[in-house]
């Protein structure tokens, strides 16, 4: 558990990204299995300890520190594992019999503990740890390590400890569960893992922004980019399975498009709902919204079913029955897709139609018009590459529509948590319900936490904490002085908020200390952008 | 409890300081006044342009280097009772903080008032250690003023930065501290640990240190930074304000570790904030054992809370049958410690 705890606390303080994986790649060429395949399970966030959550901790804490004295620290260091691990009391010697447990009995007794226990059997693990220990431990149980590790950045670790190419790493990862005893075994000059047996995930091929490049249309073709969520639909030994971008499964949420494939395939998507709000009658689609009310449920209603029925645009085909076409150009594979389209049920597959545009300059305008048709952007794929993992330049580019802007008033602020911490950078905003000057109301109509340089948030926390009226707990209200200008994707109607509208990737485009409150917009404004 | 009325009359807290009517004097004050007492010299605390400052000599002398403290500084000895006027007599005891920092004690018909300015009770070889001084109202800092704030013994932290310089000769470690009284302490530590290698200094670092050893304290071989050529540093500490760390004047040092010495550190959040990769749990302040302790063996009939952290300590004070009140002071500032 040392080892794993120092290896936690030096990720922490290692600022560069070449200084964190080599601390990784060094940690996995030193550590036996199994104790580096269940850190490297922590680092990529594999690890699941149902019994084990935040509010567990909240608990267990409240029961040995009054309450008061907890919610002070746990607000002031803004992480609850972290509070924990330093205000866990020590235990009086005579008590602390048991040995430090290593990192797989830590886990194995994770995994152990259930509700019902969980209240007893975790006191006894923090109480042979010292504090960097407890945080570990509770990092590690309660997901989330905070070390500025993404899974990439561990698998490209892997591939740099031991010299094997990371795209390699991505397609075996998929396969494996913790502690990936035939990964490692694999990356030190054993047989690679068998992947034809499972439906598994193949990690996707994503598209760099085209900012201001320009691209021939000879060496491009244009499709719409269409917003639900991208998925990959695997079919292998009659069964299939839904994957979501981050290779979850979502099939249990989407028995429909589960139960129509039936040959062997990997198909790249777009999940949608049917409707007519992107794209009009054409397009068949329903806004993201109506997306949204289907994802993340476990069981899913016959109503449901019916009033939002899911169907899946195609883009890809990664693999057709045995054969791997993920070197073929893109040309190629889309020759297949379209072969094989009469193989799939009409009702939950349909194939995304690509742009007839002659050059760049017809293509812009054609663009332009998304905006009309509610759809998010287009597209470019360079014609002849090969589906490779990741996002690499030169091979497809997205060119999203320009986001909306309306100004809004500066509500609520509350703190962010980790490297923020101390800052108030979560910010909610709000629209005026009518003209100011006749008594009108500024609502609610969205939050941001995003958009804002390092020298913007400071000042939006030193505006925070100079002009609030009020708190609630750790939330702060302003004297609704200050206009943010709001840049989003689309606006929505929803019942959650009390404007009854809903933003998409809502962030902080501008501060406008320039504007007074009184000239931010009104909901109307925003009203008229829904679509 | 916080409104009920003050229990001694001749004695006000203000925003901008602690006010003594009877005799006109304000401790630490925040603005120019006629007579003030200073605790001790960092400038939060110690404020020029005063009339007549009372103060230790080693205070005075800090306070020279910033104002240049002349005729209107008056040195008070340790445990000398000073009278004030008006019925009044302050008394200096060490508050450990740092060097010539100290408590002040004002008695008034019989009544004892201690105001501890900022203290620690850990050993530290560069001031007097901290006395408790029994009294009716205790007014404490509350820097530290959290239960997660447990200060670990400074032989740990010192190790840790040995071990992190040991272990890259070919690289230097830039510790930020304070540059009065945090970086005297750790360069005394490190000497008392065997370190007798060349430290160098950041330019804000060399008078305080000149101070330090002028008043008895060894500090070893000092070299300045600012002329030394970059690969003579390598191997070697370099001791600079916390600003310094992340400012252009660190670009001249040799593949920098970047530590920082302060009672912070002790949270990631915060560590990270300010890119920190060796964080050195290194106070002057009192943690919450030791500011917990010191209002247990002080046993007063109140203490008033001047700056910090003040909630958790006053529901301390609650949970514990202690009469207590938070003082809302201004322009007490404790980022850098």
């Amino acid at each position: 558990m040392q080892a794993f705890a120092a290896l936690v606390d030096q990720l922490t303080y290692t600022r560069s990204r070449n200084g964190k994986l080599a601390l990784i790649a060094r940690y996995l060429q030193d550590t036996p299995d199994p104790d580096r395949g269940w850190a490297l399970a922590a680092l990529t966030d594999a690890l699941d300890f149902p019994a084990v959550k935040s509010a567990t901790i909240r608990r267990l804490m409240t029961e040995r520190v009054d309450p008061v004295l907890y919610t002070l620290s746990r607000e002031f260091v803004g992480d609850t594992a972290e509070t924990a691990s330093l205000l866990w009391p020590d235990p009086p010697v005579v008590q602390a019999t048991g040995s430090e447990p290593d990192l797989p009995q830590a886990v194995a007794a994770l995994h152990a503990m259930t509700r019902a226990n969980v209240m007893t059997q975790l006191p006894q693990l923090l109480d042979v740890l010292d504090a960097n220990g407890r945080y570990a431990l509770l990092k590690l149980a309660t997901g989330a390590m905070r070390v500025g590790v993404s899974a990439r950045l561990a698998k490209l670790a892997f591939a740099q400890a031991f010299e094997v190419s990371v795209d390699a790493v991505e397609e075996f990862w998929h396969g494996q569960k913790p502690p990936y005893g035939p990964l490692f075994a694999w990356a030190e000059g054993g047989e690679p893992p068998r992947t034809d047996l499972l439906p598994l995930f193949r990690p996707f091929m994503l598209a760099h922004p085209l900012d201001d490049l320009q691209v021939d249309l000879k060496d491009f073709a244009a499709e719409w980019k269409w917003d639900g969520i991208r998925v990959q639909v695997v079919h292998v030994a009659g069964e299939t399975r839904v994957y979501s971008r981050s290779g979850d499964d979502i099939s249990a949420s989407f028995p429909e498009i589960a139960a129509t494939l039936d040959f062997p395939a990997v198909l790249d998507g777009e999940l949608l709902v049917r409707g007519n709000d992107q794209g009009g009658a054409d397009g068949g689609a329903a806004s993201f919204n109506a997306l949204q009310q289907r994802l993340g449920r476990k069981t899913v209603s016959k109503k449901m079913l019916a009033e939002a029925p899911a169907f899946v645009r195609l883009y890809d085909v990664l693999l057709l029955d045995g054969a791997d076409l993920r070197e073929l150009p893109w040309t190629r594979r889309r020759a297949q897709l379209e072969a094989l389209l009469p193989r799939l049920d009409p009702d939950r597959f349909d194939l995304s139609q690509l742009i007839v545009a002659n050059d760049f300059a017809a293509l812009t305008a054609v663009r332009e018009k998304a905006r009309d048709d509610a759809i998010e952007g287009v597209m470019l794929k360079r014609r002849d590459s090969p589906y490779v993992t990741g996002r690499r330049s030169g091979l497809w580019y997205k060119w999203k529509r320009d986001p909306l802007l309306i100004d809004c008033v500066l509500m609520y602020a509350q703190r962010g948590s980790g490297k923020r911490s101390s800052f108030y950078s979560d910010y909610t905003f709000g629209c005026w319900n009518g003209d100011p000057d006749d008594g009108a109301e500024i609502l609610p109509v969205g939050k941001a936490y995003s958009g804002f340089t390092d020298e913007e948030l400071k000042m939006l926390d030193r505006h925070i904490r100079t002009h609030t009226i009020k708190r609630f707990g750790p939330i702060r209200e302003t004297d609704k002085s200050l206009v943010l200008e709001i840049a989003f994707d689309s606006v929505h109607d929803s019942k959650r908020h009390k404007s009854g509208l809903a933003m998409r990737f809502p962030r902080v485009h501008r501060i406008r200390t320039d504007k007074p409150a009184h000239e931010a917009d009104r909901i109307e404004t925003l009203r008229a952008m829904v679509r | 409890m916080g409104s009920q009325p003050l229990p001694f009359d001749w004695i006000r807290p203000e925003p901008w300081g602690i006010h003594i009517p009877p005799c006109g004097v304000w401790i630490d004050p925040a603005r120019p006044v006629d007579i003030a007492l200073v605790t001790h010299g960092h400038a939060d605390h110690a404020r020029g342009g005063h009339e007549r400052v009372f103060a230790t000599s080693e205070t005075l002398a800090i306070m020279g280097l910033r104002y240049g403290v002349g005729n209107e500084g008056v040195a008070v000895g340790l445990r000398e009772p000073v009278e004030l006027g008006g019925g009044v007599t302050a008394t200096f005891f060490p508050a450990g903080h740092v060097l010539g920092s100290a408590q002040i004690l004002l008695e008034h018909r019989g009544e004892r008032v201690v105001i501890t300015g900022d203290y620690k009770r850990r050993a530290d070889p560069t001031c007097a250690a901290f006395e408790v001084v029994p009294c009716d109202i205790f007014i404490t800092e509350a820097t530290f003023g959290l239960p997660v704030f447990i200060h670990p013994p400074i032989a740990c932290e010192i190790d840790k930065l040995l071990s992190a310089l040991h272990g890259n000769p070919q690289r230097c470690v830039a510790v930020g501290a304070y540059a009065l009284g945090k970086a005297q302490r750790v360069i005394a530590e490190l000497r008392a640990a065997g370190h007798d290698a060349p430290i160098y200094l950041h330019g804000a670092m060399e008078k305080t240190c000149a101070l330090y050893e002028e008043h008895g304290i060894a500090l070893g071989d000092l070299r300045p930074a600012t002329v030394a050529a970059r690969d003579e540093m390598r191997g070697h500490i370099i001791v600079c304000p916390p600003a310094a760390l992340n400012d252009r004047w660190s670009r001249r040092l040799p593949d920098p570790i970047t530590a920082m010495a302060s009672g912070w550190m002790q949270v990631r959040g915060r560590a990270r904030q300010r890119n920190v990769e060796l964080p050195l749990i290194i106070s002057d302040h009192a943690d919450w054992h030791e500011l917990t302790t010191t209002i247990a063996e002080v046993n007063p009939q109140e203490s008033w809370i001047t700056h910090g952290r003040e909630a958790a300590l006053l529901r301390w004070c609650q949970l514990n049958q202690r009469r207590a009140r938070a003082l809302a002071m201004l322009g007490y500032e404790d980022e850098d410690d």
